[in-house]
Parts: structure tokens; C-alpha cells; sequence
């Protein structure tokens, strides 16, 4: 079976600048793989170029089998989740208005909205809460719930762990092993190393746009 | 998946407006007091307000296109939603319709309440007129007929879609600026010019000022239709590589 990503001395720009300066990298499937590094490293970056929001600028790439440099269209992204650091919630919707709306656009089911509601703890009155007046936490929580009902093959997290209390980071981590041992790829940045270490069977330590190490490829 | 997209996305925001009232609450009351300042600026007793009220009707509404645009994608930038739109994988082409859709039903519903707004408040048909030696009088006694209202009701149907679908575009153009808010009106303004001159015209035959019969008014109509026709084809095939070019 083709890497869920493998790339090639990828190059990637922002502006003109080079975020990503030739990363090699390949992740088999169904591995969890922790992306660490200073600030402005590239990790971020290479997650948006995973998930097809940043174009590829020299080098080459598959991620789950489609070629990067081919294109960045919707073949690709309807099969990525990607939580980033902003949650893509619309503030006067409720949280089930808007997972429902999310879920709307990967055609997943009512019954698979009320799995991932109950799942994240945000069934019963917060679910018809509008996003707006919730926590930090409450809002990431919901970010992952409509993130989790598109079904994504690769998981795309950057920072997951901010703004989660501490059952809110328990549940995170479970959906995580549960993705990964149902198949799914799931690449995770974070500056929280014992947090997001304890999840990753791989350790990907990116400086200045390339990879310098790689720990437990083997994983 | 093209038209489930187009109901999805605009479904969407009329939920938002609905939740959140902005057209209401705040569109609507921008436009009025716009209204009411042109009323004291030109004194209806002088005469200058009635022939100037299609003008200003249109004009309002254009003001009223720029914020509605600007809160259309304020909402998908407010929490890097717009991210995650391109990251759904819906065509660019159904997400653009869907937000055109719901930004035209927005003004449609302005432009009704506003109509009924100048009817009251600049007397638009002379039907209060008194007569001020010295001062220019309405031109001739008027009365509403259906083909007027059906005039001004096809007018308004016809210029929004192109109105909504500039909007749309440039909104979606400008959010990725710092200076969006001023970017967005002068990006739109100049663009709906032929909407200004189509619905004006078309309101001064249906009102029959200027001496202007109700038949006058369809060959603006025509324009105004071809104008939305155009406008909304080419900011549809423009909108999926706008955005596209703003994720790199």
C-alpha cells in the first residue's frame, strides 16, 4: 500500500520565503507520528502542504496517493481532517449547526453527528449553545467534533492540545488511537512533547524548514 | 454536488443572519437614517426630492451591498473558516452561488423594506404635494397601476443577483487585506455602475417622473438582467481561483 505521505526534498514558499527548504518524509499508514520544533520551524507549514493548502514549489509528493504537484483539488482535501489554530466555527451558530454543517459537506450522517456530540461531551444543552459563547476548550472540542464526522483518512493537527482542560485532552487522545488503529495516518505539531509523545510511536524534529532527526520510524 | 453545495453553504448563512440580526439590527438602520440624511439635505418642500428618490433609493442600496458583503466574509474569516471551506473539498463554484444566494436574499428583503421606506419618507408619487408658490411641483398627478409595481418588483429582481455576486467576489477578494474595509467599496462601486444607471432608470418609469412612461422602464430591465447574467458568470468562474491563490 502507498505512505499515507511521502515527500521528496519538498520546497514549500510563503510569500518568498522558504517555510519548508527540502523536507524528506515518509509516513506508512495507520502511524501517529509527533512533529516537533521551535517556532517558525516549518511545522505548520508542512502540515498545510499535507493537507493541500500549501502549494508544493520544487521537489515532489504523494499524499494518500495524490500527487502534490498535480494539483490541490478537492480529490485530496475531502479526505483530510486538519485542526488548526483557529477552529473554522462560525460564532452565532449553535455547536450542533455547526458540526451539522461540516458534516453537511462530507455527506456524513445525523446519527454520525450525534456520535461525535456525545462523544466530545457536548450533547445535551451546550450542543444547542451558540460557539460563540463558549470556552476556549468548549470551542476546541467542537472544532474536533467536525473534524471527526468528515470521516478524514489523515489527521492533520497542529497544536491540538491548547485550550483543552484535562478531560477535554483524554478524550483528544483517545480519538486519536482510535483513528490510528482504525487505519487512520495521523500527523500531530505540538510543543507539548510529554503530552503529545505519550500518542506518537515516531518523532519528527524539523529546524529551519528540514527534517535534522527522526526517532522510531519503525513504529 | 454542485447544487446540494449551493444549499448547504447558503443555508448556512441565512442561519447566521437569522441568529445574529445583523441585516436588521444594523443594515436596515444604516440605510435608514442614509434615507432620512438625504431627506433634510434635499428639503422635500423644494422640490428636489421626489425627481432625486430613485437615485437615492439605489445609491442606498449599493452602501447597504458593501457591508452586507464585508459581513458575508467576516463570518468565514472571523475563526479561519474559510480554511477549512477550501479544506472540505465543495467546488469553489457551489460555495460561491451559496453565499451569493444568501447575500441576494438579504438585500432582496432590504430592498422591499426600503422601498416602503421612501415611499413614506419622500413621497416619491406627489400624493402629499402641497402647493409652495416658487418651488418646482410634482409633474403630474400619479397613481399606482400593477404594471408599475411590476416594474419596480422585476427591476429589483433582476439587479440583485449581479449586485449580490460582485459583492460576493470582491468580499471574498478583500478579506485576506488589512484594509478591507475600506478595499471592499472601492473594489464594488465603480463595478456597479450599470446597476445604478438600470435600476435608477427603471424606477424614474415606473414612478413617471421625468415624464417617463411605464415602457420606458423594460429596455433597463433588459440591462439590468444582462448585468446580472454577466456578473454572476464571471465572478462564479473567478471565484474558485481566488481563493485558491489567497491559501498559498
Amino acid at each position: 500500500m502507498d505512505p499515507a505521505v511521502s515527500l521528496r526534498s519538498a520546497v514549500a514558499l510563503l510569500g518568498r520565503f522558504p517555510a519548508l527548504a527540502g523536507v524528506d518524509l515518509t509516513v506508512p499508514r495507520g502511524q501517529v507520528v509527533l512533529l516537533r520544533g521551535p517556532n517558525g520551524a516549518g511545522k505548520s507549514t508542512l502540515l498545510r502542504l499535507c493537507a493541500g493548502l500549501v502549494a508544493i514549489a520544487e521537489g515532489s509528493g504523494t499524499v494518500l496517493g495524490v500527487d502534490l504537484a498535480a494539483g490541490r483539488g478537492g480529490e485530496l482535501r475531502r479526505r483530510v481532517g486538519m485542526l488548526g489554530h483557529s477552529n473554522g466555527l462560525y460564532d452565532d451558530l449553535t455547536v450542533v449547526d455547526n458540526v451539522r454543517f461540516w458534516a453537511g459537506a462530507a455527506e456524513a450522517s445525523a446519527a454520525e453527528v450525534d456520535a461525535a456530540l456525545t462523544h466530545l461531551g457536548l450533547d445535551g444543552r451546550l450542543a444547542t449553545t451558540a460557539v460563540g459563547k463558549l470556552s476556549a476548550g468548549q470551542r476546541r472540542r467542537t472544532a474536533l467534533a467536525a473534524m471527526v464526522v468528515r470521516r478524514p483518512e489523515l489527521w492533520l493537527l497542529d497544536e491540538p492540545h491548547a485550550g483543552l482542560d484535562a478531560q477535554g485532552r483524554d478524550l483528544l487522545d483517545a480519538l486519536v488511537l482510535q483513528a490510528a488503529s482504525a487505519g487512520a495516518t495521523v500527523l500531530v505539531a505540538s510543543h507539548e512533547l510529554e503530552r503529545a509523545g505519550n500518542l506518537a510511536g515516531r518523532l519528527v524534529t524539523i529546524v529551519g524548514g528540514r527534517v535534522v532527526a527522526d526517532e522510531g520510524q519503525g513504529a | 454536488m454542485m447544487w446540494r453545495t449551493v444549499r448547504l453553504l447558503a443555508g448556512k448563512d441565512l442561519r447566521i443572519e437569522w441568529r445574529s440580526r445583523v441585516a436588521l439590527a444594523q443594515m436596515l438602520p444604516f440605510a435608514l437614517v442614509t434615507l432620512t440624511l438625504f431627506a433634510f439635505a434635499l428639503d422635500p418642500a423644494g422640490g428636489l426630492l421626489r425627481p432625486a428618490t430613485p437615485g437615492l433609493y439605489w445609491v442606498t442600496i449599493l452602501l447597504v451591498l458593501v457591508l452586507a458583503a464585508q459581513r458575508s466574509f467576516a463570518v468565514e474569516t472571523a475563526d479561519g473558516a474559510l480554511d477549512a471551506l477550501r479544506l472540505s473539498g465543495l467546488p469553489p463554484a457551489g460555495i460561491f452561488l451559496g453565499k451569493a444566494l444568501a447575500l441576494a436574499v438579504q438585500l432582496w428583503v432590504l430592498e422591499a423594506i426600503l422601498a416602503v421606506g421612501v415611499i413614506v419618507l419622500y413621497d416619491p408619487t406627489g400624493k402629499h404635494a402641497t402647493t409652495v408658490p416658487g418651488v418646482v411641483q410634482p409633474e403630474a398627478a400619479f397613481s399606482w397601476t400593477v404594471g408599475r409595481a411590476v416594474l419596480l418588483v422585476i427591476a429589483g429582481a433582476a439587479a440583485t443577483p449581479g449586485l449580490a455576486a460582485i459583492g460576493t467576489l470582491h468580499g471574498a477578494l478583500a478579506a485576506g487585506s488589512r484594509a478591507r474595509d475600506t478595499l471592499l467599496p472601492l473594489l464594488v462601486l465603480p463595478i456597479v455602475v450599470p446597476a445604478l444607471l438600470g435600476g435608477v432608470r427603471t424606477f424614474e418609469a415606473a414612478l413617471a417622473l421625468g415624464h417617463r412612461t411605464t415602457s420606458e422602464g423594460w429596455p433597463w430591465v433588459g440591462l439590468l438582467a444582462a448585468f446580472s447574467l454577466v456578473a454572476a458568470t464571471v465572478a462564479t468562474v473567478a471565484f474558485g481561483p481566488l481563493i485558491e491563490e489567497d491559501a498559498s
